[in-house]
Protein backbone atom coordinates (compact mmCIF):
# COMPACT_ATOMS: atom_id res chain seq x y z
CA UNK A 1 0.00 0.00 0.00
CA UNK A 2 2.81 2.36 0.89
CA UNK A 3 4.40 1.51 -2.41
CA UNK A 4 1.29 2.68 -4.25
CA UNK A 5 0.95 5.93 -2.30
CA UNK A 6 4.62 6.63 -2.86
CA UNK A 7 4.27 5.98 -6.60
CA UNK A 8 1.15 8.10 -6.95
CA UNK A 9 2.95 10.92 -5.15
CA UNK A 10 5.52 10.90 -7.92
CA UNK A 11 2.89 10.75 -10.67
CA UNK A 12 2.71 14.53 -10.99
CA UNK A 13 6.43 15.04 -10.72
CA UNK A 14 6.54 17.14 -13.87
CA UNK A 15 10.28 17.59 -13.80
CA UNK A 16 11.05 13.88 -13.70
CA UNK A 17 8.47 13.19 -16.38
CA UNK A 18 9.87 15.90 -18.65
CA UNK A 19 13.34 14.54 -18.05
CA UNK A 20 12.30 11.00 -19.03
CA UNK A 21 10.49 12.26 -22.12
CA UNK A 22 13.89 13.28 -23.46
CA UNK A 23 15.09 9.68 -23.70
CA UNK A 24 14.89 8.01 -27.13
CA UNK A 25 13.42 4.81 -25.69
CA UNK A 26 10.56 6.80 -24.17
CA UNK A 27 9.95 8.59 -27.47
CA UNK A 28 9.91 5.27 -29.27
CA UNK A 29 7.40 3.98 -26.77
CA UNK A 30 5.19 7.01 -27.39
CA UNK A 31 5.42 6.53 -31.14
CA UNK A 32 4.43 2.88 -30.80
CA UNK A 33 1.56 3.79 -28.50
CA UNK A 34 0.33 6.49 -30.88
CA UNK A 35 0.27 4.02 -33.78
CA UNK A 36 -1.55 1.46 -31.66
CA UNK A 37 -4.06 4.03 -30.40
CA UNK A 38 -4.89 5.06 -33.95
CA UNK A 39 -5.40 1.51 -35.21
CA UNK A 40 -7.36 0.23 -32.25
CA UNK A 41 -9.46 3.39 -32.13
CA UNK A 42 -10.47 2.90 -35.76
CA UNK A 43 -11.29 -0.79 -35.25
CA UNK A 44 -12.99 -0.58 -31.85
CA UNK A 45 -16.49 0.63 -32.89
CA UNK A 46 -16.75 -2.18 -35.45
CA UNK A 47 -15.41 -4.69 -32.94
CA UNK A 48 -18.21 -3.63 -30.58
CA UNK A 49 -20.90 -3.59 -33.29
CA UNK A 50 -19.89 -7.04 -34.50
CA UNK A 51 -19.78 -8.36 -30.90
CA UNK A 52 -16.17 -9.42 -31.20
CA UNK A 53 -14.93 -8.47 -27.71
CA UNK A 54 -14.43 -12.07 -26.73
CA UNK A 55 -12.75 -12.81 -30.07
CA UNK A 56 -10.28 -9.99 -29.36
CA UNK A 57 -9.55 -11.57 -26.00
CA UNK A 58 -9.02 -14.99 -27.60
CA UNK A 59 -6.81 -13.56 -30.32
CA UNK A 60 -4.72 -11.77 -27.70
CA UNK A 61 -4.11 -15.03 -25.84
CA UNK A 62 -2.81 -16.66 -29.00
CA UNK A 63 -0.67 -13.64 -29.75
CA UNK A 64 0.79 -14.22 -26.29
CA UNK A 65 1.44 -17.87 -27.17
CA UNK A 66 3.19 -16.80 -30.37
CA UNK A 67 5.26 -14.24 -28.48
CA UNK A 68 6.23 -16.85 -25.86
CA UNK A 69 7.31 -19.23 -28.62
CA UNK A 70 9.38 -16.47 -30.25
CA UNK A 71 11.02 -15.68 -26.91
CA UNK A 72 11.98 -19.33 -26.46
CA UNK A 73 13.58 -19.73 -29.88
CA UNK A 74 15.14 -16.29 -29.74
CA UNK A 75 13.06 -14.74 -32.53
CA UNK A 76 11.46 -11.30 -32.50
CA UNK A 77 8.65 -11.13 -29.95
CA UNK A 78 6.69 -8.79 -32.22
CA UNK A 79 6.81 -11.23 -35.13
CA UNK A 80 5.87 -14.10 -32.83
CA UNK A 81 2.85 -12.21 -31.48
CA UNK A 82 1.81 -11.35 -35.01
CA UNK A 83 2.06 -14.97 -36.15
CA UNK A 84 0.05 -16.15 -33.15
CA UNK A 85 -2.67 -13.57 -33.74
CA UNK A 86 -2.94 -14.41 -37.44
CA UNK A 87 -3.29 -18.12 -36.64
CA UNK A 88 -5.93 -17.23 -34.06
CA UNK A 89 -7.86 -15.05 -36.51
CA UNK A 90 -7.81 -17.80 -39.13
CA UNK A 91 -8.90 -20.47 -36.63
CA UNK A 92 -11.73 -18.32 -35.28
CA UNK A 93 -12.74 -17.44 -38.82
CA UNK A 94 -12.77 -21.08 -39.94
CA UNK A 95 -14.32 -22.74 -36.90
CA UNK A 96 -16.58 -20.01 -35.63
CA UNK A 97 -18.60 -19.12 -38.73
CA UNK A 98 -21.88 -20.02 -37.07
CA UNK A 99 -23.16 -17.50 -34.54
CA UNK A 100 -24.28 -19.98 -31.93
CA UNK A 101 -20.92 -21.74 -31.95
CA UNK A 102 -18.62 -18.74 -31.93
CA UNK A 103 -18.47 -18.26 -28.17
CA UNK A 104 -17.55 -21.83 -27.39
CA UNK A 105 -14.99 -22.04 -30.21
CA UNK A 106 -13.23 -18.96 -28.84
CA UNK A 107 -13.32 -20.37 -25.31
CA UNK A 108 -11.80 -23.67 -26.41
CA UNK A 109 -9.01 -22.06 -28.46
CA UNK A 110 -8.27 -19.36 -25.90
CA UNK A 111 -7.70 -21.73 -22.98
CA UNK A 112 -5.58 -24.07 -25.08
CA UNK A 113 -3.43 -21.21 -26.40
CA UNK A 114 -2.91 -19.80 -22.93
CA UNK A 115 -1.89 -23.22 -21.63
CA UNK A 116 0.65 -23.72 -24.40
CA UNK A 117 1.99 -20.22 -23.76
CA UNK A 118 2.52 -20.95 -20.07
CA UNK A 119 4.36 -24.17 -20.99
CA UNK A 120 6.60 -22.28 -23.43
CA UNK A 121 7.46 -19.68 -20.78
CA UNK A 122 8.26 -22.42 -18.26
CA UNK A 123 10.60 -24.05 -20.80
CA UNK A 124 12.40 -20.75 -21.22
CA UNK A 125 15.56 -20.57 -19.06
CA UNK A 126 15.87 -16.78 -19.48
CA UNK A 127 15.19 -14.08 -16.93
CA UNK A 128 11.57 -13.56 -15.98
CA UNK A 129 11.05 -9.85 -16.67
CA UNK A 130 10.38 -10.40 -20.37
CA UNK A 131 7.99 -13.23 -19.66
CA UNK A 132 5.83 -11.18 -17.34
CA UNK A 133 5.75 -8.31 -19.81
CA UNK A 134 4.04 -10.46 -22.43
CA UNK A 135 0.99 -10.65 -20.21
CA UNK A 136 0.85 -7.15 -18.79
CA UNK A 137 2.91 -5.22 -21.34
CA UNK A 138 6.16 -3.35 -21.12
CA UNK A 139 6.31 -0.70 -23.72
CA UNK A 140 9.57 0.85 -22.60
CA UNK A 141 11.19 -2.39 -23.73
CA UNK A 142 10.17 -1.69 -27.34
CA UNK A 143 13.24 -1.27 -29.55
CA UNK A 144 13.49 0.55 -32.86
CA UNK A 145 13.02 -2.65 -34.91
CA UNK A 146 9.81 -3.26 -33.01
CA UNK A 147 8.66 0.29 -33.68
CA UNK A 148 9.28 -0.18 -37.40
CA UNK A 149 7.28 -3.41 -37.43
CA UNK A 150 4.55 -1.86 -35.34
CA UNK A 151 4.11 1.29 -37.42
CA UNK A 152 4.24 -0.56 -40.74
CA UNK A 153 1.65 -3.08 -39.54
CA UNK A 154 -0.48 -0.20 -38.32
CA UNK A 155 -0.20 1.48 -41.72
CA UNK A 156 -1.28 -1.72 -43.50
CA UNK A 157 -4.30 -2.11 -41.23
CA UNK A 158 -5.32 1.53 -41.75
CA UNK A 159 -5.03 1.34 -45.55
CA UNK A 160 -7.05 -1.89 -45.57
CA UNK A 161 -9.69 -0.29 -43.35
CA UNK A 162 -9.95 2.76 -45.61
CA UNK A 163 -10.70 0.41 -48.48
CA UNK A 164 -13.11 -1.88 -46.61
CA UNK A 165 -14.80 0.55 -44.25
CA UNK A 166 -18.11 1.22 -46.00
CA UNK A 167 -19.11 -2.34 -46.95
CA UNK A 168 -17.84 -3.55 -43.58
CA UNK A 169 -20.01 -1.03 -41.75
CA UNK A 170 -22.95 -1.94 -43.99
CA UNK A 171 -22.56 -5.67 -43.35
CA UNK A 172 -22.11 -5.05 -39.61
CA UNK A 173 -25.11 -2.81 -38.94
CA UNK A 174 -27.52 -3.98 -41.63
CA UNK A 175 -26.60 -7.52 -42.73
CA UNK A 176 -29.81 -8.36 -44.63
CA UNK A 177 -29.81 -5.36 -46.93
CA UNK A 178 -26.02 -5.46 -47.31
CA UNK A 179 -26.31 -9.05 -48.55
CA UNK A 180 -29.09 -8.02 -50.93
CA UNK A 181 -26.86 -5.26 -52.30
CA UNK A 182 -24.13 -7.81 -52.98
CA UNK A 183 -21.75 -7.01 -50.10
CA UNK A 184 -19.63 -10.18 -49.70
CA UNK A 185 -20.07 -10.57 -45.93
CA UNK A 186 -18.56 -14.05 -45.93
CA UNK A 187 -15.29 -12.66 -47.27
CA UNK A 188 -15.32 -9.50 -45.17
CA UNK A 189 -15.75 -11.32 -41.85
CA UNK A 190 -12.46 -13.29 -41.93
CA UNK A 191 -10.59 -10.31 -43.44
CA UNK A 192 -11.78 -8.06 -40.62
CA UNK A 193 -10.91 -10.68 -38.04
CA UNK A 194 -7.42 -10.82 -39.57
CA UNK A 195 -7.06 -7.03 -39.26
CA UNK A 196 -8.25 -7.23 -35.67
CA UNK A 197 -5.66 -9.99 -35.13
CA UNK A 198 -2.83 -7.80 -36.42
CA UNK A 199 -3.94 -4.87 -34.27
CA UNK A 200 -4.26 -7.16 -31.26
CA UNK A 201 -0.73 -8.44 -31.78
CA UNK A 202 0.49 -4.85 -31.71
CA UNK A 203 -1.46 -4.29 -28.51
CA UNK A 204 0.21 -7.25 -26.83
CA UNK A 205 3.43 -5.24 -27.03
CA UNK A 206 2.05 -2.16 -25.36
CA UNK A 207 -0.52 -3.21 -22.80
CA UNK A 208 0.05 -6.97 -22.84
CA UNK A 209 -2.19 -9.84 -23.81
CA UNK A 210 -4.42 -9.62 -20.76
CA UNK A 211 -5.30 -5.96 -21.12
CA UNK A 212 -5.54 -5.50 -24.85
CA UNK A 213 -9.31 -5.04 -24.61
CA UNK A 214 -8.70 -1.70 -22.89
CA UNK A 215 -7.65 -0.35 -26.29
CA UNK A 216 -9.45 -2.64 -28.75
CA UNK A 217 -12.91 -2.59 -27.18
CA UNK A 218 -13.40 0.01 -24.44
CA UNK A 219 -12.82 3.17 -26.56
CA UNK A 220 -15.37 1.99 -29.12
CA UNK A 221 -17.91 1.03 -26.47
CA UNK A 222 -17.44 4.42 -24.81
CA UNK A 223 -17.80 6.38 -28.06
CA UNK A 224 -20.97 4.54 -29.03
CA UNK A 225 -22.53 5.56 -25.73
CA UNK A 226 -22.40 9.24 -26.66
CA UNK A 227 -23.06 9.30 -30.39
CA UNK A 228 -25.09 7.36 -32.93
CA UNK A 229 -23.09 8.61 -35.90
CA UNK A 230 -20.63 5.95 -37.12
CA UNK A 231 -18.12 8.58 -38.25
CA UNK A 232 -18.25 10.58 -35.01
CA UNK A 233 -18.03 7.32 -33.06
CA UNK A 234 -14.85 6.38 -34.92
CA UNK A 235 -13.25 9.79 -34.37
CA UNK A 236 -14.11 9.77 -30.65
CA UNK A 237 -12.89 6.20 -30.33
CA UNK A 238 -9.50 7.17 -31.81
CA UNK A 239 -9.27 10.15 -29.43
CA UNK A 240 -10.14 7.97 -26.42
CA UNK A 241 -7.64 5.27 -27.44
CA UNK A 242 -4.87 7.86 -27.94
CA UNK A 243 -5.59 9.54 -24.62
CA UNK A 244 -5.48 6.18 -22.85
CA UNK A 245 -2.35 4.88 -24.62
CA UNK A 246 -0.26 8.08 -24.59
CA UNK A 247 -1.63 9.36 -21.28
CA UNK A 248 -0.96 5.98 -19.69
CA UNK A 249 2.68 6.04 -20.73
CA UNK A 250 3.34 9.65 -19.70
CA UNK A 251 1.70 9.21 -16.29
CA UNK A 252 3.57 5.98 -15.62
CA UNK A 253 7.00 7.44 -16.33
CA UNK A 254 7.83 9.16 -13.06
CA UNK A 255 6.25 6.69 -10.62
CA UNK A 256 7.61 3.67 -12.53
CA UNK A 257 4.27 1.84 -12.33
CA UNK A 258 3.53 -0.63 -15.19
CA UNK A 259 2.11 1.22 -18.18
CA UNK A 260 -0.87 -1.10 -18.51
CA UNK A 261 -2.23 -0.08 -15.13
CA UNK A 262 -2.60 3.53 -16.23
CA UNK A 263 -3.80 2.71 -19.76
CA UNK A 264 -6.62 0.54 -18.45
CA UNK A 265 -7.60 2.98 -15.69
CA UNK A 266 -7.79 5.93 -18.12
CA UNK A 267 -9.71 3.83 -20.65
CA UNK A 268 -12.16 2.69 -18.00
CA UNK A 269 -12.71 6.18 -16.59
CA UNK A 270 -13.49 7.46 -20.10
CA UNK A 271 -15.95 4.60 -20.48
CA UNK A 272 -17.69 5.40 -17.20
CA UNK A 273 -17.96 9.10 -18.06
CA UNK A 274 -19.40 8.24 -21.51
CA UNK A 275 -21.93 5.88 -19.95
CA UNK A 276 -22.97 8.68 -17.62
CA UNK A 277 -23.35 11.13 -20.50
CA UNK A 278 -25.14 8.51 -22.57
CA UNK A 279 -27.78 7.75 -19.97
CA UNK A 280 -28.37 11.46 -19.39
CA UNK A 281 -29.09 11.94 -23.10
CA UNK A 282 -32.76 12.30 -23.99
CA UNK A 283 -34.23 9.08 -25.29
CA UNK A 284 -35.14 10.85 -28.50
CA UNK A 285 -33.76 14.01 -29.98
CA UNK A 286 -37.07 14.87 -31.64
CA UNK A 287 -40.29 15.58 -29.86
CA UNK A 288 -42.45 12.49 -30.51
CA UNK A 289 -45.37 14.68 -31.51
CA UNK A 290 -43.41 16.21 -34.38
CA UNK A 291 -42.54 12.79 -35.76
CA UNK A 292 -46.07 11.54 -35.40
CA UNK A 293 -47.68 14.46 -37.18
CA UNK A 294 -45.18 13.95 -40.01
CA UNK A 295 -46.26 10.35 -40.32
CA UNK A 296 -49.94 11.18 -40.24
CA UNK A 297 -49.68 13.61 -43.09
CA UNK A 298 -49.00 10.66 -45.36
CA UNK A 299 -51.93 8.41 -44.57
CA UNK B 1 -60.32 -24.28 -64.63
CA UNK B 2 -63.25 -25.21 -66.90
CA UNK B 3 -65.03 -21.92 -66.23
CA UNK B 4 -61.93 -20.04 -67.37
CA UNK B 5 -61.10 -21.09 -70.90
CA UNK B 6 -58.00 -18.88 -71.14
CA UNK B 7 -55.09 -19.72 -68.91
CA UNK B 8 -54.65 -17.18 -66.14
CA UNK B 9 -50.99 -16.90 -66.89
CA UNK B 10 -50.79 -13.76 -68.98
CA UNK B 11 -49.40 -14.40 -72.41
CA UNK B 12 -48.39 -10.86 -73.29
CA UNK B 13 -47.06 -9.64 -76.59
CA UNK B 14 -43.38 -8.80 -76.23
CA UNK B 15 -43.26 -5.22 -74.95
CA UNK B 16 -41.48 -2.52 -76.94
CA UNK B 17 -39.47 -1.34 -73.95
CA UNK B 18 -37.61 -3.46 -71.45
CA UNK B 19 -39.65 -4.91 -68.64
CA UNK B 20 -38.43 -4.09 -65.16
CA UNK B 21 -38.35 -7.82 -64.44
CA UNK B 22 -38.51 -10.58 -67.01
CA UNK B 23 -38.47 -14.30 -66.25
CA UNK B 24 -38.60 -16.86 -69.06
CA UNK B 25 -39.17 -20.58 -68.44
CA UNK B 26 -37.63 -19.97 -65.05
CA UNK B 27 -37.28 -22.88 -62.67
CA UNK B 28 -35.73 -23.30 -59.26
CA UNK B 29 -35.00 -26.62 -57.59
CA UNK B 30 -33.10 -27.61 -54.48
CA UNK B 31 -31.69 -31.12 -54.80
CA UNK B 32 -34.72 -33.16 -55.76
CA UNK B 33 -37.34 -30.62 -54.70
CA UNK B 34 -38.74 -28.27 -57.35
CA UNK B 35 -39.93 -24.96 -55.91
CA UNK B 36 -41.37 -23.73 -59.21
CA UNK B 37 -40.82 -24.37 -62.87
CA UNK B 38 -41.73 -22.82 -66.25
CA UNK B 39 -42.34 -19.42 -64.73
CA UNK B 40 -42.87 -16.71 -67.36
CA UNK B 41 -43.29 -13.29 -65.83
CA UNK B 42 -43.00 -9.70 -67.04
CA UNK B 43 -43.35 -6.92 -64.53
CA UNK B 44 -43.71 -3.49 -66.09
CA UNK B 45 -42.26 -0.24 -64.71
CA UNK B 46 -44.66 1.20 -62.15
CA UNK B 47 -46.52 -2.09 -61.68
CA UNK B 48 -47.28 -3.49 -58.21
CA UNK B 49 -47.05 -7.29 -58.05
CA UNK B 50 -47.92 -9.13 -54.85
CA UNK B 51 -46.22 -12.49 -54.38
CA UNK B 52 -48.30 -14.79 -52.21
CA UNK B 53 -48.13 -18.37 -51.10
CA UNK B 54 -47.58 -20.58 -48.07
CA UNK B 55 -44.21 -20.87 -46.36
CA UNK B 56 -41.63 -22.83 -48.31
CA UNK B 57 -43.29 -22.11 -51.66
CA UNK B 58 -40.23 -20.22 -52.86
CA UNK B 59 -41.32 -16.58 -52.50
CA UNK B 60 -38.13 -15.44 -50.83
CA UNK B 61 -36.08 -17.66 -53.14
CA UNK B 62 -37.59 -15.80 -56.08
CA UNK B 63 -36.37 -12.53 -54.59
CA UNK B 64 -32.92 -14.07 -54.10
CA UNK B 65 -32.88 -15.06 -57.77
CA UNK B 66 -33.71 -11.48 -58.79
CA UNK B 67 -30.97 -10.19 -56.46
CA UNK B 68 -28.47 -12.50 -58.13
CA UNK B 69 -27.84 -14.35 -54.86
CA UNK B 70 -29.31 -17.58 -56.19
CA UNK B 71 -28.95 -19.19 -59.62
CA UNK B 72 -31.97 -20.44 -61.53
CA UNK B 73 -31.99 -24.18 -62.23
CA UNK B 74 -33.45 -23.44 -65.65
CA UNK B 75 -34.59 -20.48 -67.75
CA UNK B 76 -33.50 -16.85 -67.73
CA UNK B 77 -34.01 -13.80 -65.54
CA UNK B 78 -33.49 -10.17 -66.53
CA UNK B 79 -33.65 -6.98 -64.51
CA UNK B 80 -34.27 -3.85 -66.62
CA UNK B 81 -32.92 -5.59 -69.70
CA UNK B 82 -29.77 -7.16 -68.23
CA UNK B 83 -29.21 -10.57 -66.69
CA UNK B 84 -29.71 -10.64 -62.90
CA UNK B 85 -26.44 -10.30 -61.02
CA UNK B 86 -25.12 -9.75 -57.53
CA UNK B 87 -24.88 -6.15 -56.32
CA UNK B 88 -27.37 -4.87 -58.90
CA UNK B 89 -27.82 -1.13 -58.47
CA UNK B 90 -31.11 -1.28 -60.41
CA UNK B 91 -32.74 -2.99 -57.42
CA UNK B 92 -33.91 -1.56 -54.12
CA UNK B 93 -34.60 -4.01 -51.28
CA UNK B 94 -36.87 -3.64 -48.26
CA UNK B 95 -36.54 -6.35 -45.59
CA UNK B 96 -38.79 -7.26 -42.67
CA UNK B 97 -38.76 -4.90 -39.76
CA UNK B 98 -36.54 -6.33 -37.06
CA UNK B 99 -36.00 -5.23 -33.50
CA UNK B 100 -32.82 -3.13 -33.34
CA UNK B 101 -30.69 -2.57 -30.29
CA UNK B 102 -30.82 0.83 -28.61
CA UNK B 103 -27.03 0.86 -28.60
CA UNK B 104 -26.63 0.53 -32.36
CA UNK B 105 -24.57 3.51 -33.50
CA UNK B 106 -26.59 4.29 -36.60
CA UNK B 107 -29.10 6.95 -37.57
CA UNK B 108 -31.70 7.06 -40.31
CA UNK B 109 -29.53 9.24 -42.49
CA UNK B 110 -26.67 6.72 -42.16
CA UNK B 111 -28.99 3.86 -43.08
CA UNK B 112 -30.20 5.66 -46.20
CA UNK B 113 -26.63 6.63 -47.11
CA UNK B 114 -25.56 2.99 -46.91
CA UNK B 115 -28.43 2.16 -49.25
CA UNK B 116 -26.95 4.59 -51.75
CA UNK B 117 -23.29 3.55 -51.73
CA UNK B 118 -22.66 1.19 -48.79
CA UNK B 119 -21.63 -1.59 -51.16
CA UNK B 120 -18.83 0.49 -52.69
CA UNK B 121 -15.22 0.02 -51.64
CA UNK B 122 -13.20 2.93 -50.29
CA UNK B 123 -14.12 5.85 -48.07
CA UNK B 124 -16.29 7.67 -50.60
CA UNK B 125 -14.83 11.05 -49.74
CA UNK B 126 -15.45 12.39 -53.22
CA UNK B 127 -19.01 13.35 -54.02
CA UNK B 128 -19.94 13.69 -50.36
CA UNK B 129 -21.97 16.85 -50.90
CA UNK B 130 -24.01 15.23 -53.67
CA UNK B 131 -24.51 12.14 -51.52
CA UNK B 132 -25.71 14.22 -48.60
CA UNK B 133 -28.16 16.12 -50.82
CA UNK B 134 -29.57 12.93 -52.33
CA UNK B 135 -30.03 11.36 -48.88
CA UNK B 136 -31.79 14.48 -47.59
CA UNK B 137 -34.10 14.57 -50.64
CA UNK B 138 -35.09 10.96 -50.19
CA UNK B 139 -35.66 11.35 -46.44
CA UNK B 140 -37.87 14.33 -47.25
CA UNK B 141 -39.81 12.33 -49.85
CA UNK B 142 -40.75 9.66 -47.29
CA UNK B 143 -41.37 12.35 -44.64
CA UNK B 144 -38.76 10.95 -42.31
CA UNK B 145 -36.60 14.08 -42.05
CA UNK B 146 -37.82 14.80 -38.51
CA UNK B 147 -36.15 11.69 -37.07
CA UNK B 148 -33.29 11.23 -39.54
CA UNK B 149 -30.69 11.98 -36.85
CA UNK B 150 -32.24 9.86 -34.08
CA UNK B 151 -30.56 6.55 -33.21
CA UNK B 152 -32.40 3.83 -35.14
CA UNK B 153 -32.97 1.68 -32.08
CA UNK B 154 -35.13 4.39 -30.52
CA UNK B 155 -37.57 4.61 -33.45
CA UNK B 156 -40.89 2.79 -33.76
CA UNK B 157 -41.28 -0.08 -36.20
CA UNK B 158 -43.27 2.13 -38.57
CA UNK B 159 -40.63 4.85 -38.53
CA UNK B 160 -37.89 2.28 -39.16
CA UNK B 161 -39.77 0.86 -42.15
CA UNK B 162 -40.29 4.36 -43.52
CA UNK B 163 -36.50 4.77 -43.43
CA UNK B 164 -36.19 1.36 -45.10
CA UNK B 165 -38.33 2.66 -47.95
CA UNK B 166 -35.99 5.64 -48.29
CA UNK B 167 -32.96 3.34 -48.15
CA UNK B 168 -34.37 1.24 -50.98
CA UNK B 169 -35.40 4.22 -53.10
CA UNK B 170 -32.33 6.41 -52.68
CA UNK B 171 -30.46 4.72 -55.54
CA UNK B 172 -33.41 5.37 -57.89
CA UNK B 173 -33.98 1.69 -58.64
CA UNK B 174 -36.07 0.22 -61.47
CA UNK B 175 -37.25 -2.60 -59.25
CA UNK B 176 -38.28 -2.55 -55.62
CA UNK B 177 -38.16 -5.94 -53.90
CA UNK B 178 -40.07 -6.09 -50.61
CA UNK B 179 -39.71 -9.17 -48.41
CA UNK B 180 -42.60 -9.09 -45.93
CA UNK B 181 -41.95 -5.43 -45.05
CA UNK B 182 -45.19 -5.15 -43.07
CA UNK B 183 -44.56 -8.08 -40.77
CA UNK B 184 -44.65 -7.09 -37.08
CA UNK B 185 -46.17 -3.67 -37.85
CA UNK B 186 -49.57 -2.75 -36.45
CA UNK B 187 -52.49 -2.26 -38.84
CA UNK B 188 -52.28 1.50 -39.24
CA UNK B 189 -48.54 1.37 -39.90
CA UNK B 190 -49.05 -1.51 -42.34
CA UNK B 191 -51.34 0.71 -44.38
CA UNK B 192 -49.12 3.79 -44.19
CA UNK B 193 -45.95 1.95 -45.13
CA UNK B 194 -47.55 0.06 -48.01
CA UNK B 195 -49.18 3.27 -49.32
CA UNK B 196 -45.81 4.95 -49.15
CA UNK B 197 -44.11 2.15 -51.07
CA UNK B 198 -46.78 2.17 -53.78
CA UNK B 199 -46.85 5.95 -54.13
CA UNK B 200 -43.07 6.33 -54.26
CA UNK B 201 -42.71 3.47 -56.71
CA UNK B 202 -45.37 4.89 -59.00
CA UNK B 203 -43.75 8.32 -58.98
CA UNK B 204 -40.33 6.93 -59.85
CA UNK B 205 -41.74 4.32 -62.29
CA UNK B 206 -40.23 1.47 -60.29
CA UNK B 207 -41.82 -1.97 -60.40
CA UNK B 208 -42.72 -3.38 -56.99
CA UNK B 209 -42.48 -7.09 -56.17
CA UNK B 210 -44.06 -7.41 -52.78
CA UNK B 211 -43.74 -10.72 -50.93
CA UNK B 212 -46.43 -11.09 -48.30
CA UNK B 213 -48.45 -13.84 -46.65
CA UNK B 214 -51.39 -11.48 -46.16
CA UNK B 215 -52.79 -9.63 -49.17
CA UNK B 216 -55.37 -7.45 -47.40
CA UNK B 217 -53.11 -4.57 -46.31
CA UNK B 218 -51.95 -4.12 -49.93
CA UNK B 219 -55.10 -5.26 -51.78
CA UNK B 220 -56.11 -1.79 -53.03
CA UNK B 221 -52.57 -1.22 -54.37
CA UNK B 222 -52.00 -4.50 -56.15
CA UNK B 223 -52.07 -4.66 -59.96
CA UNK B 224 -51.34 -8.37 -60.25
CA UNK B 225 -50.78 -11.35 -58.00
CA UNK B 226 -48.29 -14.18 -58.34
CA UNK B 227 -49.56 -17.02 -56.16
CA UNK B 228 -47.13 -19.89 -55.52
CA UNK B 229 -48.19 -23.22 -53.97
CA UNK B 230 -46.09 -26.39 -53.97
CA UNK B 231 -44.53 -25.87 -57.39
CA UNK B 232 -47.80 -24.64 -58.97
CA UNK B 233 -48.49 -20.96 -59.58
CA UNK B 234 -50.99 -18.50 -61.01
CA UNK B 235 -50.43 -14.98 -62.26
CA UNK B 236 -53.26 -12.51 -62.75
CA UNK B 237 -55.24 -9.65 -61.29
CA UNK B 238 -56.42 -10.12 -57.71
CA UNK B 239 -59.90 -10.98 -58.98
CA UNK B 240 -58.52 -13.57 -61.39
CA UNK B 241 -56.39 -15.32 -58.80
CA UNK B 242 -58.03 -14.71 -55.46
CA UNK B 243 -61.20 -16.71 -56.04
CA UNK B 244 -62.39 -20.03 -54.66
CA UNK B 245 -61.95 -21.92 -57.89
CA UNK B 246 -58.39 -20.88 -58.69
CA UNK B 247 -57.11 -21.26 -55.17
CA UNK B 248 -58.86 -24.64 -54.78
CA UNK B 249 -57.03 -25.83 -57.87
CA UNK B 250 -53.70 -24.40 -56.69
CA UNK B 251 -53.96 -25.98 -53.26
CA UNK B 252 -55.59 -29.18 -54.55
CA UNK B 253 -58.23 -28.93 -51.85
CA UNK B 254 -61.43 -26.98 -51.24
CA UNK B 255 -60.62 -23.34 -50.60
CA UNK B 256 -63.27 -20.69 -50.02
CA UNK B 257 -62.58 -17.05 -50.81
CA UNK B 258 -65.05 -14.46 -49.63
CA UNK B 259 -65.02 -10.68 -49.83
CA UNK B 260 -66.02 -9.19 -46.50
CA UNK B 261 -66.11 -5.39 -46.41
CA UNK B 262 -63.27 -4.88 -48.86
CA UNK B 263 -61.17 -7.64 -47.29
CA UNK B 264 -60.50 -11.05 -48.72
CA UNK B 265 -61.08 -13.94 -46.36
CA UNK B 266 -59.47 -17.18 -47.47
CA UNK B 267 -60.57 -20.34 -45.70
CA UNK B 268 -59.21 -23.84 -46.09
CA UNK B 269 -55.58 -23.20 -46.99
CA UNK B 270 -54.31 -23.95 -43.47
CA UNK B 271 -52.71 -20.58 -43.93
CA UNK B 272 -54.69 -18.64 -41.39
CA UNK B 273 -54.05 -21.06 -38.55
CA UNK B 274 -50.37 -20.95 -39.39
CA UNK B 275 -50.01 -17.21 -39.54
CA UNK B 276 -48.86 -16.74 -36.00
CA UNK B 277 -46.48 -19.65 -36.25
CA UNK B 278 -45.02 -18.19 -39.44
CA UNK B 279 -44.52 -14.79 -37.96
CA UNK B 280 -42.45 -16.11 -35.11
CA UNK B 281 -40.60 -18.68 -37.17
CA UNK B 282 -39.34 -16.32 -39.83
CA UNK B 283 -36.10 -14.99 -38.41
Amino acid sequence: MNKLIDALGRMFDVEATADLLGYPFVQQALLAAAALGLVSGVLAPLVVTRRMSFAVHGTAELAFTGAAAALLIGASVGVGALAGAVVAALLLGLLGQRDNERDSVIGAILSFGLGVGVLLLWMNPERTANKFSLLVGQIVGVDSADVTLLTSCAAVVLVAMAFLYRPLLFASVDPDVAAARGVPARVLAPVFSLLVGVATALGVHVVGALLVMALMVTPGAAAMRVTASPVTATILSVVFAEVAALGGIVLSLAPGVPVSAFVTVISFVIYLVCRGIGSARPRRSVAPTAARSGAQAVS
Amino acid sequence: MTAHPEPLTHQQAPPLHDSAVRLREAGLAYDSRTLWNGLDLDVEPGEFLAILGPNGSGKTSLLRVLLGLQQLSSGTVEIAGTAAHRGNSRIGYIPQQRALEDSLALRGSDLVGLGLDGHHWGMGLRGRARRKRRVAETLHAVEASAYAKTPLGLLSGGEQQRLRVAQALVGEPDVLLCDEPLLSLDLSHQRRVSDLIARQARESRAAVLFVTHEINPVLPLVDRVLYLVDGRFRIGTPDEVMNSETLSELYGTDVEVARVGGRLVVAGTDNEQDHHVHETEQK
